[in-house]
């Protein structure tokens, strides 16, 4: 008892100290702020074909993705020297750059785990809970197919339709975004369990403008084990049926 | 050559003024294939079906656009309207043998306006490189001056109160098959070199000016 009462002083001092400490020196989470950088693939680029060419599967990790990581960074560190000139108005200015490329980055990190090669998984039907709470909402798998692939069609220029837990309502739904505004732009509270990238870059190579062709085909490859994982990890606590 | 005027004809797929492959090797026969033949085609395609039954039907593509753009709060057929009206414009601001620099009193008034003409390329170049995802990069006229605009998917000047003269189209489809590995910015350097059709421009310039001191 007397040890906790010790450990508990000694912790509080030390706390109080901190806090001191900070009042008077900048804040030392910006120096130690991780840069990002570019996930390895879970898969060879051409283990997504025929539904995701090999050519686009290079060109979308090694171009597009690099280029956001890269492009974000740049921007985390002219936001570094902004806030520590006390620049606001470049603080502010960077944002939407942070926004873009930043999300650029969220977006296809979630992106490639969304997907898996048919051999690993790819294709394979989500299994309860996931299952029963698609049907719940959608009717059925294919009804959220095909609400994914309307939806994702339907989006003018560049974006990306999301398949998402609400946990604040406790319901699955289908939402898309704009740009590579990442989906928690729609609501904190809003977690991702698949995105389909429709930016042209993600299928003009091999659909060309045929769209639906893409998003008809990806369903091969989409990886519902990771759904599922994602989706059990946020419902455990939740009421969801 | 048409000046603007083209653009309020009843939503017909217009052939560009020049061959698919004249272009060649600057933007190929393919990209033109796919860029006007499938793409443009699609956005006159689905605009005759969505306004056909509604009030909009039978209007002017110009009016179509203004009220569907509903100040920035789009209606449905915002999208294929503006895109195209946005296409015809596009393939009547290249030109086989294209690009370089303009001349006479565009040169003049771009030299006003931006300093130099390389003045005026940076700023292009930079609203082309720049835009985020879809959208587009113009010169355009308003108030006597000339200026650089950058544009979201299908917005264009004519809802944002002025005279569009030239423009590049840089969603990903108009140049990905040509300059692979997302070089946006080679395509538009090959644009401003070897496409661009500064005498459209200039026709444009003249029509803006003469609407411009008639309004005034």
């Amino acid at each position: 008892m007397t040890t906790t009462i010790i450990i508990i002083t000694f912790l509080a001092i030390f706390a109080t100290s901190l806090h001191n400490a900070r009042g008077a020196t900048m804040e030392p989470c910006l120096e130690s702020m991780k840069t990002a950088s570019l996930p390895d693939l879970p898969y060879a680029y051409d283990a997504l074909e025929p539904a995701i060419s090999e050519e686009i599967m290079r060109l979308h990790h090694q171009k597009h993705h690099q280029t956001y990581v890269t492009q974000y960074n740049k921007a985390l560190n002219s936001l570094r020297s902004a806030m520590a000139d006390g620049d606001h108005s470049s603080v502010v200015k960077l944002q939407s750059l942070i926004k873009f490329n930043g999300g650029g980055h969220v977006n296809h990190a979630i992106f490639w785990k969304n997907l898996a090669p048919v051999h690993e998984g790819g294709g394979k039907p989500p299994h309860d809970p996931l299952s029963s709470a698609i049907d719940a909402h959608f009717g059925s798998l294919e009804g959220l197919i095909q609400k994914m692939n309307a939806e994702g069609a339907a989006v003018q220029g560049s974006g990306w339709v999301w398949f998402g837990l609400d946990r604040e309502l406790k319901r699955l739904f289908v939402e898309t975004t704009a740009n590579q505004d990442p989906f928690v732009t729609k609501g904190s509270h809003l977690v991702p369990l698949i995105g389909i990238d429709v930016w042209e870059h993600a299928y003009y190579p091999q659909y060309k403008n045929a769209r639906s062709e893409y998003l008809k085909n990806i369903w091969t490859v989409i990886n519902w084990k990771y759904a599922s994982d994602v989706f059990e990890k946020h419902t455990r606590d939740l009421d969801i049926n | 050559m048409a000046a603007s005027s083209a653009v309020t004809a009843n939503y017909v797929l217009k052939p560009p003024p020049f061959e698919l492959d004249a272009l060649e090797p600057h933007m190929s026969k393919q990209t033109l294939e796919f860029h006007w033949g499938k793409h443009h085609r699609a956005y006159v395609d689905n605009l005759k079906k969505q306004v056909l039954g509604t009030e909009l039907e039978g209007k002017p593509l110009e009016h179509i656009i203004h009220s569907t753009y509903n100040n920035g709060d789009l209606l449905p057929a915002f999208n294929n309207a503006a895109q195209a009206w946005n296409h015809e414009f596009f393939w009547e601001s290249m030109k086989p043998g294209g690009g370089g620099k303009p001349s006479g009193e565009l040169l003049a008034l771009l030299e006003r306006d931006f300093t130099s003409y390389e003045k005026f390329y940076e700023e292009f170049n930079a609203a082309a490189a720049t835009q985020f995802g879809a959208g587009w990069a113009w010169l355009a006229y308003a108030n006597d001056k000339l200026k650089v605009v950058k544009t979201p998917n299908a917005v264009n000047p004519l809802v944002l109160g002025s005279f569009p003269l030239l423009t590049i189209d840089v969603w990903e489809h108009a140049y990905y098959l040509d300059f692979q590995q997302n070089r946006r910015p080679d395509y538009i350097k090959t644009f401003m070199t070897n496409l661009v059709s500064w005498e459209a421009v200039s026709a444009r310039l003249e029509t803006a000016k003469a609407a411009s001191s008639s309004s005034s």
